[in-house]
């Protein structure tokens, strides 16, 4: 505002309109700098958005394929069922350890039957196998115990060092001091490649599975997880939503004005910024310190973001109400409705569309949250079991999607930040869906009064 | 209370300052102003009336390109001020606000000092060169709006603080203080008290000795009040003009004379 | 009787209720709807409330109030001498726990008998072995007393369980008796149920308010402890946040929260002038069309978990920044050495606050009456005159209010710092270096394998209080300035 003293003579505009004096030449040009600046702010946070999709994209996306090398088994009977009984107990007994001289073999038939001449042993050949290979192996064989004796096609996961050659992360300059990997064997891997035994397809198990140890990065899913997301959910949906829409029901319409409903308000706008991980804190107090509820169990894990999600469910839900016009409840008065069916006959079906808008933004916010999750121990373990009834599910210790992205960010393999940002993905697609869900349902349902 | 001084009686009153030729509006789809030819005087007031809708404000805002920072509003035809075509491309509507001022129909202060209100509009357009000439502008200003007496000695309080009638001369004396040479003035009273609309309406009478003004209003009384020339409009037409003392007494149209005794409105 | 049992048949009881008051009062009127006071549904629905809202709200409050009940009448049976060296009461009592569950999985299973278990002596039995044969994993041997404690501690749960079962149920009965004698045509039933309705949203509104009170609460009491155990001196004013598990620790918050402000700063650095301008260009110059493809853009930034952001902290922009500024960076200088620092995290989060930033800022600049722009325009003021001398003064308090918001936020903000922003604490105002704040270490704190009854675990309780009273004396400060701008153009 000290704009007087810089002032350099200018005149007054008393001249002529058609030609631009040098004082209007200078502001149009501050004008444009101005206006540049903001174009620049927008373009920043675009390019901001594009690049974090970009990278997620860019990256996320080897997750969702998986290297697996396809071989002939035999299950020769005299390694696996001895006896010849097929009794189940007994093939049991043969640990996964009985399972490696198999492969081995079937191994070293393959590279012969393909001419492939290397001078690396048959141990050392299967290296470039998933230590998991065996289990995969036995597994089959328990489930189906009358193949016994048969020979197998088998598609066996490949090392995550030979997935990571396969996708451009392994080099050979960057296996130079790997211990779990050698030059001789990626010569081994182009080989194969080259006769069609190994090869880059689409990996169904990373988006259904369970989580795996850290050493074996390639066998790691996020399905287990997206279930435990779903618990939680479910969780959150059953309680937020009517303990959510009841409170907005009563702020809305009957409060009276006073100073217990100015407190009630206050509070819940300021729920909605408390900072996510004091309501983690307040679960590990409560619920689990104090209930003694399970650890890492998805109840416990819903109830913690069904608090934390209901501050925006009331805020949509009384906005939605809100714009239901007086008139309406007038109307139903008018006819001697009480108040009560007046809100529950009129005003909530025509809010409803407003209220599941909110209540899904809600649940999308709620699905992406971690922080509370952390202080509830949904972290640092292998979520590896599918839970099979509601109340296991509720209650058997689980992960989370977020929590199972943020517990490989974490381990040290650099494999597992591919399936990182591949949960990354799948979490988005459900954000996404759940986002474009509510604005069709906005466009679709919106009323203007 | 009227402390502003007379200047330059000596008016040649009809000189043209605003010619208007064939001007159209639309807004969107919307034809809002058809065909509209006008001679506004210098140095007088000119009073547009007619009904709510008819046209008058849009016009007028075409008078200072405000018309520009509405998206869907598309004008045509010319519009000169001294001979000069406002619609050219080589005007820069910043320029030629500072010509041509405005004042609302609701008074609409900046929520600042009532000496940065009036100090604004000089220190954008450079009018002063040091901090005395800019105090000089504002008092000089105020004197003009007629309200200095009112508040030399809060010059620093803000200026939203003032009545409705105070804050309308303020804005005036705002828009004075740029030295335009046409004042528009958009239905400047119509929320004003009686009072306060007499003393704009006499600040409006003293205002013709220097500046070109245009004023819409809703009143015809107030139009036979304070205009030398009258300008009727009715859906977007102009239908009448000339001496405000003949389109009251002796309306050459039926429209006109339907209007002022009161039944189209 | 397992708890989801109780409830479904409450539930249940509560659901035939329903039916039998419809019917029955309409019995009573001789099927005539008219001679009714109310609808048939607020009979039944009256009868259905009597027996679920009185049994459940018991079951609720029982659930809450008998683990305190047990554990106070339990723990007194732990004499201070017997808590072992380094350990404390709620150790012991953990222990207790554990092995009352022990016991209650034996007795489940059928491995051993309500006999068999009142008669196991710790002296003579090992209890530990005993339990891990049934599958029951323990961590120490039993001792005597923490066995005894357990004995009691189960058959107190059982008795009180019992109890809670009856008395629920009880309850139930009562209220469907009482509800059910109540039920003739001439009885206010709508008028009743729509009281009960009233007090269910009054209950359900004041949730927000217990919350609120269980965050305080919760991390009161722990504080608590915590100064029990910490000199309170040491957290508000030392200068070493270095925690022993051994014990003796420095714990003091000062160099988290320099860390927290720091990277907090960084990231309002960043996301103020951007989302300032952004939102200045979105409000005063866009187009709608510029508008309608820009803004929800933007907004998409907001709805990216923070999960996201850290891994794109660690694994992106960290190692870009190592790139530039490290060893053998394009830059050439040797700034930063790790790909965590407080200009990593700083500028992650910055972007998440863009499009938070941006949207406050655009709600509070269109609440600006456009006839301020008109006059200013009509002054022959420019866009960015008008935008920098009469808008954005007028808007100034509610900007000030969405940059304290965005504050709050930064500050509570956890994954992006976790993730991003190191473990070092320390002051320090290289912004290359890695840096510690509050949240992270509430999480490295509450994750970690410590003794839960240790200062090392405790202080995040403290951390976390702190954290919140800063957070809500912000958000209040700024919804209050907020609500102040907005009222002044209503």
């Amino acid at each position: 505002m000290t704009d007087a003293t810089q002032n350099t003579g200018a005149v007054a505009p008393q001249g002529s309109l058609h030609t631009l004096d040098a004082r209007t030449k200078r502001r149009n040009a501050a004008e444009g700098r101005f206006k540049l600046y903001g174009m620049i702010a927008i373009g920043i946070g675009l390019l901001m958005l594009v690049t974090l999709l970009y990278t997620i994209l860019s990256k996320g996306t080897g997750a969702f394929t998986q290297t697996f090398v396809s071989m002939e088994v035999e299950l020769l009977e005299s390694k696996l069922d001895k006896s010849g009984e097929r009794d189940l107990e007994k093939i049991k007994k043969v640990t996964t350890f009985g399972y490696a001289p198999l492969i081995k073999s079937a191994f070293e038939k393959t590279v012969e039957a393909n001419g492939i001449e290397t001078d690396l042993k048959s141990k050392d050949m299967t290296k470039i196998l998933s230590k998991s290979a065996a289990s995969q192996l036995r597994n089959y064989v328990i489930a189906n115990p009358d193949k016994i004796g048969q020979t197998i096609e088998f598609r066996f996961l490949a090392n995550s060092r030979v997935d990571g050659y396969m996708k451009g992360r392994v080099t050979r300059d960057s296996i130079a001091n790997d211990k779990n990997i050698t030059p001789a064997q990626l010569d081994l891997v182009d080989q194969l490649i080259e006769v069609g035994a190994l090869k880059k397809t689409f990996n169904i198990d990373f988006i259904i599975g369970a989580d795996a140890s850290d050493q074996r990065p390639e066998a790691a899913g996020i399905g287990v997880a997206m279930v435990g997301s779903f618990f939680m959910m479910l969780v959150v949906l059953v309680l937020a939503l009517p303990i959510g829409v009841a409170a907005s029901i009563y702020l809305e319409e009957f409060a009276p004005k006073n100073w217990i409903t100015d407190i009630i308000e206050v509070n819940i706008s300021n729920l909605a910024a408390v900072p996510s991980i004091v309501f983690g804190i307040l679960g590990l107090a409560v619920f689990i310190n104090y209930m003694h509820l399970p650890q890492s169990a998805p109840l416990v894990g819903g109830l913690v973001l069904t608090l934390m999600t209901l501050p925006t469910i009331i805020i949509s839900t009384r906005a939605a109400l809100k714009a239901v016009p007086p008139s309406i409840r007038d109307a139903a008065l008018g006819v001697g409705a009480s108040k009560m069916q007046a809100v529950f006959h009129h005003v909530l079906p025509l809010a409803a569309p407003g209220i599941l808008t909110g209540t899904i933004i809600g649940l999308a916010q709620a699905l992406g949250e971690t922080a509370p999750l952390l202080l509830i121990g949904m972290i640092g373990f292998i979520a590896s079991n599918m839970p099979e009834t509601v109340g296991e599910g509720l209650l058997s210790p689980n992960s989370a999607m977020p929590a199972q992205i943020y517990e490989w960010a974490k381990r040290a393999d650099p494999a597992f930040y591919e399936r990182a940002w591949g949960g990354i993905i799948i979490l988005l697609i459900f954000l996404i869906s759940m986002n474009t869900l509510a604005v069709l349902l906005r466009r679709r349902f919106e009323r203007r009064w | 209370m009227y402390d502003t001084e007379k200047l330059g009686t000596d008016v040649n009153q009809t000189e043209t300052k605003i010619s208007a030729r064939n001007v159209q509006v639309y807004y969107g789809d919307t034809h809002a102003i058809k065909d509209v030819n006008v001679d506004i005087d210098a140095k007088a007031v000119t009073a547009f009336i007619g009904p709510s809708g008819c046209g008058k404000s849009t016009f007028l805002r075409c008078i200072n390109r405000m018309n520009d920072t509405i998206d869907v509003c598309r004008v045509e035809g010319d519009i000169k001020i001294d001979g000069e075509d406002i619609y050219d491309k080589r005007v820069d509507p910043v320029q030629l606000r500072a010509k041509v001022g405005m004042v609302f129909q609701k008074p609409n202060p900046f929520p600042k000092s009532i000496y940065d209100n009036i100090a604004y509009g000089p220190r954008i357009h450079g009018l002063a060169k040091n901090k005395a000439e800019l105090d000089e502008i504002v008092e000089k200003s105020l004197r003009r709006g007629a309200i200095w007496n009112e508040v030399k000695d809060r010059l620093h309080a803000p200026g939203t603080g003032l009545s409705g009638g105070q804050q309308q001369r303020l804005c005036i004396a705002r828009a004075v203080a740029t030295e335009p040479e046409v004042l528009l003035m958009d239905e400047p009273c119509s929320a004003l008290d009686p009072i306060a609309t007499a003393q704009v309406e006499e600040l409006i009478d003293e205002l013709r000795d220097q500046y070109s003004v245009v004023i819409v209003t809703h009143s015809m009384q107030q139009a036979a009040r304070v205009s030398q020339k009258t300008a009727f409009f009715h859906l977007g037409n102009l239908v009448e003009y000339g001496d405000t003392s003949q389109i009251f007494t002796n309306p050459k149209d039926e429209r006109t004379e339907s209007y002022i005794t009161g039944r189209i409105g | 009787m397992p708890l989801s049992w109780l409830v479904l048949l409450v539930l249940a009881l509560a659901a035939a209720g329903y039916f039998i008051g419809r019917i029955r009062v309409l019995k009573l009127a001789g099927g005539d709807v008219r001679a009714l006071h109310s609808l048939p549904i607020y009979y039944g629905t009256n009868v259905a409330l009597s027996v679920a809202v009185p049994a459940l709200a018991v079951l609720l409050v029982w659930l809450l109030a008998q683990p305190t009940l047990i554990e106070r009448s339990v723990s007194g049976m732990i004499a201070p001498e017997m808590i072992p060296e380094g350990s404390n009461l709620n150790l012991v009592m953990s222990d207790v726990r554990r092995v009352a569950d022990g016991l209650n999985t034996a007795i489940a299973g059928g491995a051993m008998s309500l006999a068999e278990v009142d008669a196991m002596d710790a002296t003579v039995v090992d209890v530990r072995a005993r339990l891990g044969e049934l599958g029951v994993a323990l961590g120490q041997d039993v001792r005597p007393e923490v066995l005894a404690a357990a004995k009691s501690y189960r058959s107190a749960a059982v008795t009180g369980n019992t109890m809670r079962t009856l008395i629920v149920l009880a309850l139930a009965v009562i209220g469907f008796g009482i509800s059910f004698s109540k039920t003739n045509p001439d009885y206010r039933a709508r008028n009743v149920v729509e009281r009960a309705v009233l007090a269910l949203l009054m209950a359900a509104a004041s949730l927000a308010i217990l919350t609120t009170v269980g965050i305080v609460l919760s991390m009161l009491f722990e504080t608590i402890n915590f100064f029990g155990l910490h000199n309170w001196r040491d957290f508000f004013f030392g200068t070493t946040w270095a925690p022993n598990f051994r014990g003796d620790s420095e714990l003091s918050i000062l160099p988290l929260l320099w860390g927290t402000l720091y990277i907090s700063f960084i990231a309002l650095l960043v996301a103020v002038p951007i989302g300032l301008f952004a939102a200045i260009y979105l409000s005063e110059y866009a187009g709608p069309k510029t508008r309608a493809f820009a803004k929800p853009l933007l907004e998409i930034l907001a709805g990216i978990p923070t999960i996201v952001y850290g891994l794109f902290a660690l694994l992106t922009v960290g190692p870009m920044l190592v790139n530039l500024f490290g060893q053998s960076g394009s830059l050439g200088v040797d700034w930063m050495s790790g790909a965590t620092s407080v200009l990593t995290a700083g500028v992650v989060m910055g972007i998440m606050l863009i499009p938070f930033v941006s949207s406050l800022s655009d709600d509070i600049i269109n609440a600006v009456p456009q006839a301020m722009r008109d006059g200013s325009l009509g002054l022959g003021a420019t866009s960015s005159e008008t935008i920098r001398q009469v808008v954005i003064p007028a808007a100034l308090p509610g900007i000030v209010g969405a940059i304290l918001l965005a504050a709050s936020r930064a500050i509570g903000e956890t994954m992006i710092v976790v993730m991003g922003a190191g473990a070092i604490a320390k002051f320090s105002l290289n912004p290359f270096e890695s840096m510690t704040t509050i949240t992270t270490r509430i999480v490295s704190q509450l994750t970690g394998d410590g003794d839960f009854a240790s200062p090392e675990t405790l202080v995040a309780f403290a951390l976390g209080l702190t954290l919140f009273v800063l957070t809500l004396g912000l958000n209040v400060l700024a919804l209050y300035i907020v609500r102040k701008y907005r009222e002044q153009y209503e």
